[in-house]
């Protein structure tokens, strides 16, 4: 009954966050830079949040997350560029084209481990890659102009789905599963868990959520092209992870929203922009070696005030 | 048991924490641009009516195609520095206000929002790539911001792909792609008399791809013979297979679209095999590191179409030539230098003839603009906002590039 409770009052609370960013924008307090980029943070949470997934709930190594935001980029904007559907079942089908795409490459990959699985997942990023670039049905190497579609309702329900059930699926059984294969593989499996398949339903969900957020992607900035999802793009989300903290959603959500507002900031300093971001990046590695949060959840801090209080 | 209660929560809780400090984020950066803003316009009024006129410059300071947006900006620098040494426009003075998008789609999307939003800018100056510069057209043509790109060749940036229609905010400096492959195509079959041609073109870039397709259709109109077709990847390494492939059908003549990272070494494996027919390329092909990787002798016998040359004896260039030589500790300027300078003038020249900052007024004079004479040519503007302006042939000898002939449209 308490666990209900707080749920409706967070519930409540991201609405009102929803209405107020809504109303601000709409009476144009904040402007289309400021949407977009509040956007372009919705897109990184999500992509961060369903990297978390794999690697930090898992504890699978995947370095190629960039394939599936590309799926769920190409066919969510063929749906509404080329055969002219809405908006929503786009979203819906370029999230399940990336899903179906996570189940192709996750069973025969994640039989492998650690450095072999993060090869095998680099070079399936490439594939799919390598198959928009030669495509001309969507534009190969010029790439695909799309629609503006999306908006702040979107991007912030996106966010919300991705939280929520990624969330609830790490606290429920199968989640148990998966942290159990991220801390011992071995023990895992001697315990009778079939570790294979909740390492491909993981891989799965992760790239359902990576699909939404490209469906999303695609319909904010005009075009997609193939160089867009090149590998440099995994590494930017892998970094989100790695720097919230292996094992922290909320670290990982904190890490995206930081690193994309560190990002947009240093955009006036074009000079010396990609030395104070890797500068940022080392210092926070060298003073938090396990990320940001490390494996702690942002409630937990919540959790020992509470401790502390009764004591 | 009341711990593993207490975890379920935090999903919801999480929800909240990151969206709220999203929010923060967003408004305490609106706030100190904000005041940014208020400063710089307390000293300089805004930009329609104080004394200084802002243009932005959207450009590729970072990233994968670095090297193309920094020479641009610097062309423009240099341009600025001119004119509001010479007065400035209508007494008004320029100011370039430059914004790094790393090379990638969405940063530029970003950065043109910036420059409309948070600094007011009058104009942009588009990105120097073709797929950037297509992610700030809509948001020009929103805010009814006229953009000029300095060397985005592809023809989709000022006319809609799906309806044919021009999108009135866009504009280049540039000739197009298809232009380059009918120049090199003319070239081939009226000065170098060839009849039996090879294409090798990057297989990955839609640059490559278009230069090929208008090269092939002018040379079989002009009655050549296409003896071979052979494609690569950009940051292959080894071409010798498909190189072998088209020695064997022996072409007096092969056209090779690219950039020079591949196409360096292409032209030093096609000597090794000995390969000794002329070899072709475009402005691709223009950088130093072209002569490093190919070797000065293997690049004898090679031709390219480019914007300009620096060799060109015309007096205006030789002028530029000097002034960027002062500039810059006496590097001598490339075509993207060129393109950048001449996009700034072109602008500045639009914004005077206009009478205002107005960016609807702007974009008429842009798109009115006739025998403006320029740097990278005398150009006119066509009603698909494309310059019509003249292409000029470049000879490697020894390495160096010599000017060779212009060719008119």
């Amino acid at each position: 009954m308490k666990k209900s409770k707080v749920f409706w009052g967070y519930a409540v609370l991201a609405l009102v966050i929803y209405a107020v960013v809504q109303v601000l924008i709409s009476t144009g307090a904040i402007d289309i830079y400021y949407k977009n980029m509040l956007i372009t943070m919705c897109i990184n949470i999500m992509l961060a949040v369903s990297l978390h997934i794999v690697i930090g709930v898992t504890g699978q190594f995947s370095i190629g997350h960039a394939g599936f935001l590309a799926v769920g980029a190409y066919i969510s904007a063929i749906i509404t560029t080329k055969l002219m559907l809405p908006f929503p079942l786009a979203i819906l089908l370029g999230a399940l084209a990336a899903a179906g795409a996570g189940l192709i490459v996750g069973i025969p990959t994640l039989r492998l481990k650690g450095d072999y699985l993060a090869i095998a997942t680099l070079g399936f990023a490439e594939i799919i890659r390598i198959i928009f670039l030669n495509t001309d049905y969507v534009g190969g190497a010029a790439g695909m102009q799309v629609k503006y579609l999306s908006n702040w309702t979107y991007a912030f329900v996106g966010v919300v789905l991705t939280i929520l059930v990624i969330s609830n699926f790490t606290n429920s059984r199968h989640g148990r599963a998966c942290i159990s294969i991220r801390e011992d593989e071995i023990a895992a499996d001697a315990m009778g868990i079939n570790t294979t398949y909740y390492k491909v339903v993981a891989f799965v969900i992760g790239s359902f959520f990576a699909g939404l957020a490209g469906a999303i992607f695609a319909h904010n900035f005009y075009i997609i092209q193939p160089t867009t999802f090149g590998f440099l793009k995994s590494f930017d989300i892998l970094i989100y992870v790695v720097l919230g903290g292996l094992g922290s959603l909320s670290g990982s959500v904190i890490a995206a929203i930081f690193l994309t507002v560190v990002s947009t900031y240093l955009a006036n300093f074009p000079e010396t922009r990609m030395i104070i971001y890797s500068l940022v990046l080392i210092i926070v590695m060298l003073y938090r070696p396990t990320g940001l949060m490390g494996t702690k959840e942002i409630t937990d801090l919540f959790k020992f005030g509470k401790k502390g209080g009764t004591k | 048991m009341k711990e593993s209660k207490k975890l379920k929560k935090f999903g919801s809780l999480l929800v909240a924490s990151s969206l709220l400090a999203g929010v923060l984020a967003g408004c305490g950066n609106g706030g100190d641009s904000g005041s940014g803003g208020g400063s710089s316009s307390s000293g300089g009024g805004s930009s329609s009516d104080g004394d200084t006129i802002k243009i932005g410059a959207n450009l590729e300071l970072s990233g994968n195609v670095a090297s193309y947006g920094s020479s641009i900006g610097l062309g423009a620098e240099l341009a600025v520095k001119e004119i509001n040494d010479n007065g400035g426009i209508d007494g008004k003075k320029i100011e370039l206000i430059k914004v790094d998008n790393k090379s990638e789609n969405a940063e530029a999307t970003a950065a043109a929002m910036k420059l409309i939003t948070q600094d007011n800018v009058v104009a942009m100056l588009a990105p120097a790539t073709s797929g950037n510069t297509v992610a700030t057209v809509q948001i020009a043509n929103d805010n009814k911001i006229p953009i000029v790109t300095g060397s985005g060749t592809a023809p989709n940036i000022t006319v809609n792909e799906d309806d044919g229609t021009v999108n009135e905010y866009a504009f280049r400096t540039c000739f197009i792609d298809p232009f380059q492959g009918i120049v090199a195509a003319n070239f081939a079959s009226n000065e170098l008399d060839v009849k039996n041609v090879a294409i090798f073109a990057d297989n990955a870039s839609d640059y490559a791809k278009g230069l090929a397709k208008s090269f092939k259709e002018t040379i079989t109109a002009n009655g050549g013979n296409i003896v071979a077709e052979e494609a690569y990847v950009a940051k292959d390494a080894d071409f010798r297979t498909q190189l072998t492939s088209i020695k064997s059908k022996n072409p007096d003549f092969i056209f090779i679209p690219g950039y020079y990272e591949e196409v360096g070494l292409i032209v030093k494996q096609a000597r090794e095999l000995g390969i000794d027919v002329p070899l072709m390329g475009a402005d691709g092909w223009d950088s130093p590191t072209l002569v490093e990787l190919a070797g000065a002798e293997a690049l004898n016998n090679t031709y390219i179409t480019n914007h300009y040359s620096a060799e060109d004896p015309e007096q205006k260039i030789q002028d530029f030539v000097k002034a960027f030589k002062e500039a810059n500790g006496d590097k001598a300027p490339d075509a993207f230098n060129a393109l950048g300078y001449d996009s700034i003038y072109y602008i500045a020249d639009a914004i005077k003839r206009a009478g205002s900052t107005d960016g609807e007024a702007i974009k008429d004079a842009l798109a009115d603009t006739k025998d403006l004479s320029l740097v990278t040519g005398t150009f006119s503007v066509d009603e698909d906002h494309n310059p019509i302006k003249t292409a000029t042939v470049l000879e490697f000898k020894d390495g160096k590039q010599v000017f060779n002939s212009k060719v008119n449209p």
